[in-house]
């Protein structure tokens, strides 16, 4: 039977990637020869080899073999961990990476920068294996096999005859531990041998690519003949009793990476100290599935929340002996549909280390790229969001934390003289809050000079300097495009995506952006988004019969207007005085071209809504009740909607469409340009 | 008949009755309707049901020819009026109207869209060499949106282009005076 491969390379490439991100992360955090953090780097290298080889993807495998090879010394202890293999290392994770995305993408890889770091990892290990082998003439090697290794279809003989390729071997078997002969099952194996290999040429790196296939099986010792025999491990497992129980030690010991499927089990077994957890290597256990299958899921519960309350609606005008009954068994179907509608959301929820995960590497980086000392803290990456909300947020929050970087943290003279430690900091928090998710990224850097941005935005005539803005106004012009305070454009930031990008793409996931900065101690910048793009609060109301949603979020208050407080100014505009805010008024039926609504009047229903720091008031003839609705796409099938976020479904089946209020003041603004606008429409026909 | 079951067990090359009716299964098959007196059809693949009507939701300052959208199955589908968009034929709505909905498929997706019409007709077949070319004239439908004609008996049937129908034209800036 053959079977067909390639059906499983997708889940090889994901699985891959997801493993060159633990070995970068792990890198990241090794500081010393620390040996759990070491093994978990090597497992996820042994598992793309395996996989590369697997699937034929040679150049992966070879390079990746390198790699494993240079971690494996480092994890038994026969090479002193440094910081050049830390950055040779890291490097080599981007080789992989670059590797897999090429054969992935089926694209040329610049062939170059593979050779270049190929070169290195081979220097570094020659430089170890020929020290080595100069002062031995052959080798010693070990082998416990587990008792089990026949039944994987490994025989020893077979191992030993490859080994004889390579120069002339001596075998002497250990056969103290088999078993009584009534009791012996033939399948299992119970001797170890030790072999020596003389007159030989071979490196160690020859004789452990024998043993390759069987490393999980075995323990295996590999030393020149010439080194004194000091392998207290060893003794220690001949002297004790039972053989399978010592290697047996000794194998999860050496972490055999049949482990590596097994991601879910919580990895701190024995160590002490509390180290920084590793975002979802720590979680109960996972299961892979299809994002499609996932939003089917979630459309069919909201389909059946929609069923739900149109029920709900109908059971209420029920008069009859059973109605009581109908009504509970109404209730509990709310419950059980809420819970259900809950648990579904949160399948699509991830935590947020997945994208703060690629920040600890990006400040290495940069740090090291421009001379500056940089500690990032991380905190509350568990926080959950939609994973829509996350995918989206990672380029808007890179540009955040490099711009702290380049602006925010100084040169670390300039801050010894500014009696700060050298070593400035980043913190990246995560948190709830309401049924918002912040993300602030604080930094103690030299803060926000309000001086220099009114004096640049006075040169770009952004502003006119006769009149005052307060703090988060003068902030806000950060956000204005093309502007930029760095005194000269580097290649980190300065130039490309701006602040307007960041806040653009921001307001486009329904989330908002605050600065807040003191001049020589630091910037904190708050992200403010929605926990899912998936369902929202809402508000309905209705505007010459027909019915609209406005997000609670942004409601301020609801308010039946006075006829005192209706006021008309500055060309026809009526505002609301609300207490001492003057409340622009926007009649909805009139914006949305429903057909005639009345003027604003006494009686009248006015929602106020904030957007922007901004209040607006909006007309509204009636207000029903609140409820949570599921976002639908209008574009799916027709198109943007100035002043229309979405559509959702009403409990009666039919469709009711979600107020952007962004978008309806921008209709506004053309309502007031309205003959300008006709104009340049009439131009465009001709 | 139920036009429903009709759509449904349109035959496939081989089959060759279906409740007493005869199908020539060779050539393309469109579905034909009615607006006001003239008849036009569409490629029967893009059929995605066809319902009565149904009040729509408004779409703020949308083109006139699109009314509104519904909700189908949990999706939302704009409805646009062909007597409208074709100038051709009363608009009215009674429980009667039929709304055609198509699968349009466009670039990017497979977009769903409703079409009111006066009445659904027939099934007809046509080989590729049976459509004729259009030819526009002032007052008639524009060259865009027809693929071409067929004979069919004494009427001409125009057959539409599905691509150009489900792109709508830009949202008028200001509807309001």
């Amino acid at each position: 039977m053959t079977v067909d491969l390639s059906q499983f390379l997708p889940t090889f490439f994901e699985e891959s990637f997801e493993g060159v991100e633990v070995m970068e992360s792990n890198l990241l955090s090794l500081t010393s020869d620390d040996r759990e953090t070491i093994d978990s780097i090597f497992r996820a290298a042994h598992s793309i080899k395996g996989g590369a080889g697997t699937f034929g993807l040679e150049r992966v495998s070879e390079f990746t073999h390198l790699v494993e090879t240079l971690l494996d010394e480092l994890r038994d202890g026969r090479r002193q961990f440094n910081e050049q293999d830390k950055e040779l290392l890291l490097r080599a994770t981007d080789t992989i990476k670059a590797l897999l995305e090429c054969e992935k993408n089926g694209v040329a890889i610049e062939q170059a920068t593979v050779d270049e770091v190929t070169t290195q990892l081979n220097n570094a290990l020659n430089g170890r294996v020929s020290l080595v082998s100069n002062e031995s003439s052959g080798w010693r090697i070990i082998f416990i096999p587990e008792p089990d290794i026949a039944q994987t279809g490994n025989d020893p003989l077979l191992l030993f005859q490859a080994l004889a390729d390579l120069g002339t071997v001596h075998a002497t078997c250990n056969d103290e531990h088999l078993p009584d002969f009534d009791t012996l099952d033939v399948e299992e194996l119970h001797l170890s041998w030790q072999l020596t290999l003389t007159d030989t040429q071979a490196s160690q790196l020859d004789i452990e690519e024998i043993f390759e296939w069987v490393e999980d099986e075995c323990t295996l010792e590999i030393a020149p003949l010439s080194e004194p025999q000091s392998q207290t491990q060893v003794n220690q497992a001949q002297s004790s009793g039972q053989l399978p129980n010592a290697s047996e030690q000794q194998v999860s010991n050496l972490a055999p990476s049949s482990e590596v499927t097994i991601t879910g089990t919580p990895e701190v077994i024995e160590s002490k100290e509390p180290k920084p957890s590793r975002g979802k290597h720590t979680d109960a256990g996972s299961i892979r599935v299809g994002v499609d299958k996932v939003d089917s899921l979630i459309n069919l519960v909201g389909e059946l929340v929609i069923t739900q309350s149109m029920l709900s609606e109908l059971g209420q005008d029920i008069t009859s002996a059973d109605s009581e009954k109908l009504k509970a068994g109404l209730e509990q179907l709310m419950q059980n549909t809420k819970e259900l509608q809950e648990s579904v959301m949160r399948i699509r929820m991830l935590p947020i280390s997945f994208t703060f995960n690629r920040f600890p590497r990006l400040v290495h980086d940069l740090a090291k790229k421009i001379g500056k000392e940089i500690n990032l803290v991380i905190q509350g990456e568990h926080t959950e969001l939609d994973k829509t909300v996350l995918e989206r947020i990672g380029d808007p929050l890179t540009h955040l934390v490099r711009n702290a970087i380049d602006h925010g943290i100084e040169a670390p003279d300039v801050r010894t003289t500014a009696g700060k430690p050298p070593e400035g900091q980043i913190t990246l928090s995560a948190y709830h809050l309401g049924g918002n998710v912040v993300i602030e990224i604080a930094d103690d850097g030299k803060g926000i000079d309000t001086e220099l941005i009114l004096a640049k935005a006075k040169e770009k005539q952004l502003i006119d300097g006769n009149y005052p803005l307060n703090i988060q106004q003068i902030y806000d012009l950060i956000f204005e495009p093309g502007f930029s305070t760095a005194a000269c454009v580097s290649d980190i930031s300065g130039r490309g995506v701006g602040m307007d990008v960041v806040k653009r793409n921001i307001q486009a996931l329904g989330g908002r952006i605050v600065i807040d900065s003191a001049l020589g101690k630091g910037s904190n910048i708050k992200v403010y988004l929605p926990l899912t793009l998936a369902i929202l609060d809402g508000q309905l109301v209705k505007v010459c019969g027909q019915t609209y949603i406005i997000p609670l979020l942004i409601i301020v208050e609801s308010v039946q207007m006075q006829a005192d407080n209706i006021v008309t100014a500055s060309g026809g505009q009526y505002y609301y005085r609300l207490r001492d805010d003057n409340v622009p008024i926007l009649p909805l039926g009139k914006l949305f071209n429903l057909g005639s609504q009345a003027s604003p009047s006494a009686e009248g229903l006015l929602v106020v809504t904030e957007c922007e720091g901004q209040k607006v008031g909006l007309l509204v003839d009636d207000l029903l009740g609140q409820q949570q609705v599921v976002i639908k796409s209008l574009q799916e099938n027709y198109q943007q909607v100035n002043g229309i976020s979405g559509a959702t479904i009403l409990g009666n089946g039919a469709v009711a469409l979600i107020i952007d209020i962004a978008g309806i003041i921008d209709l506004s603004k053309k309502h007031t340009n309205g003959v300008s606008k006709q104009t340049s429409a009439q131009e465009v026909e001709q | 008949m139920n036009l429903q079951n009709l759509i449904n067990d349109v035959p496939v090359e081989g089959e060759y009755t279906l409740e007493g009716l005869d199908f020539i299964t060779s050539g393309d098959q469109y579905l034909s309707f009615k607006l006001a007196e003239e008849c036009y059809a569409v490629d029967i693949l893009a059929v995605e049901e066809i319902r009565s009507w149904q009040e729509p939701t408004i779409i703020p300052n949308a083109p006139k020819e699109v009314i509104g959208v519904i909700n189908m199955r949990g999706t939302i589908v704009p409805i646009v009026d062909l007597r409208i968009k074709f100038n051709v034929g009363q608009v009215s709505y009674t429980p009667t109207t039929v709304v055609i909905v198509l699968a349009i498929d466009t670039v990017d997706a497979l977009r769903k869209v409703g079409f009111v019409v006066d009445a659904v007709e027939d099934v007809i077949n046509a080989k590729a060499e049976e459509v004729k070319p259009y030819f526009e004239l002032s007052g008639g439908i524009a060259s865009r949106f027809v693929e071409g004609q067929i004979n069919v008996n004494q009427a001409i049937v125009t057959v539409v282009n599905l691509r150009a129908l489900h792109q709508f034209n830009d949202q008028s800036e200001v509807a309001y005076e």
